[in-house]
């Protein structure tokens, strides 16, 4: 327990946090600071390419293992399955309608990339190493989610058009997904050699950037919360913070069974307890348009990614040093 | 100068459906469209700015054309089942142009 508040403590005093604080806040209090939409798009850019880079860069010279596919495998299985058990959770503990289960269920198998580039910045004040390929599990976690919840919401929705081709292109080659994974393997061609020739511009300034980032992402969160008032109940609410722990859980037991290193368990719990707010809404809106997006973009955006910023991470971080040790 | 009977079709829509409501006008023989950023508004789906967006989910785009009077109708019944089911408001008005065989 006492580590959890000194790791809490830790983390809640991080510049990175406080930034995502001040943005949350100054939202609240109604300011009128704001990122112009370039900007924000630019920094969202720029920290894809470098952990993505990053990762590729020191998974380089190991090689294809079992560990590899077995942990690539894990984020499939958990996102394809954790929105079923979002989408019980809900029909249990909220009045939301079937089409509004499933397209927020969508959001909690899918992952927040943010939160991943937040933990493993942590992780690395901490001093615990984590492996590289698990930028590559994150991709693979952003699109089994949406197929799981629109097969959720077929049986109930005769309008649903389901998964077109050209939704199927925009979900799997989307912006996002192509610079993560294609920064991970010139990462992975290049090692050490191409990481040294970039790394003035991707280490020393990540961190910088991040901290803006995440005070841009404060303004969002803080401002979807002021826009969404009675958009969702106090139950759903609730949801946004049950769920995540539920999640982890989940993610703990699979690096636990597949024999992930500290690192990589705390980014498994992590990323299977995060929701995504940019890839399944604009699945969402594409193939759901009947989903209310103040519901889903509420609990994943203003619920469910401060919680795990502030509280989740050192939390998974302390459970996970529990279970499997330093 | 010569000016000619024409009609301005405003479609004001998700960014997200953008490309497909394109596609839509292209198939429809629409010769050529603009498409402009929205930076906010309000209606009946809530209040919202462009500014801040984080997801491709959010925000709207104008899409607006203008074609032969003779063409509204056949273009109005391609775009309808996809404007059906997704927010956005469709406005036509009279309008005249300079060069009647662009539209």
């Amino acid at each position: 327990m006492e580590q959890l508040f000194s790791l809490a403590q830790q983390n809640l005093l991080s510049p990175i946090i406080l930034f995502f604080v001040l943005g949350f806040s100054a939202a609240l209090a109604k300011s009128d600071l704001n990122f112009p939409e370039a900007i924000a798009k630019g920094m969202s850019l720029y920290l894809l390419f470098a952990i993505g880079f990053k990762g590729g860069a020191s998974l380089s010279g190991y090689g294809v293992d079992l560990q590899l596919i077995l942990s690539l495998l894990s984020g499939i299985i958990l996102s394809a399955l954790l929105p079923f058990l979002a989408f019980v959770l809900l029909r249990i503990m909220t009045k939301m309608s079937t089409i509004d289960a499933a397209a927020v269920a969508a959001h909690y198998g899918s992952i927040s990339i943010v939160t991943f580039v937040a933990a493993s910045s942590i992780l690395e004040i901490q001093g615990i190493t984590y492996d590289g390929y698990m930028v590559a599990v994150a991709a693979t976690m952003e699109a089994p989610a949406i197929i799981s919840a629109l097969w959720l919401i077929s049986g109930k929705n005769k309008a649903s058009k389901g998964l077109d081709s050209a939704l199927m292109r925009e979900i799997l080659l989307n912006g996002s997904i192509v610079l993560l994974i294609g920064s991970f393997f010139i990462g992975l061609v290049t090692g050490k050699d191409g990481f040294t020739e970039i790394s003035p511009f991707i280490s020393a300034p990540f961190k910088g950037v991040l901290c803006l980032f995440l005070l841009d992402m404060g303004l969002v969160a803080g401002r979807g919360l002021i826009n969404a008032k009675g958009a969702v109940s106090g139950r759903a609410v609730l949801f946004g913070v049950i769920m995540p722990l539920a999640g982890a859980t989940i993610g703990l037991i699979f690096a636990i069974t597949i024999g992930l290193s500290l690192g990589s368990t705390v980014l498994m719990m992590v990323l299977s307890a995060s929701a995504s707010y940019i890839a399944v809404p604009a699945a969402m809106r594409v193939a759901v348009p009947e989903a209310n997006p103040a519901i889903y973009l509420t609990l994943s955006l203003g619920v469910t990614f401060p919680f795990n910023l502030t509280v989740g991470i050192p939390l998974y971080v302390t459970i996970a040093t529990a279970v499997i040790g330093s | 100068m010569d000016m000619h009977e024409a009609k301005r079709v405003e479609i004001i829509i998700e960014k997200i459906m953008v490309n497909r409501l394109t596609d839509l006008l292209i198939q429809a023989g629409v010769k050529g469209f603009s498409v402009l950023p929205v930076s906010g508004g309000s209606g009946s789906s809530g209040h919202w700015s462009r500014a801040g967006q984080i997801s491709r989910a959010q925000g709207m785009s104008a899409v607006v054309c203008l074609i032969n009077p003779e063409r509204l109708e056949k273009t109005l019944d391609s775009i309808f089942p996809l404007l059906d089911r997704h927010i956005g408001v469709v406005s036509v008005t009279d309008t005249k142009v300079m060069r009647a065989e662009l539209f």
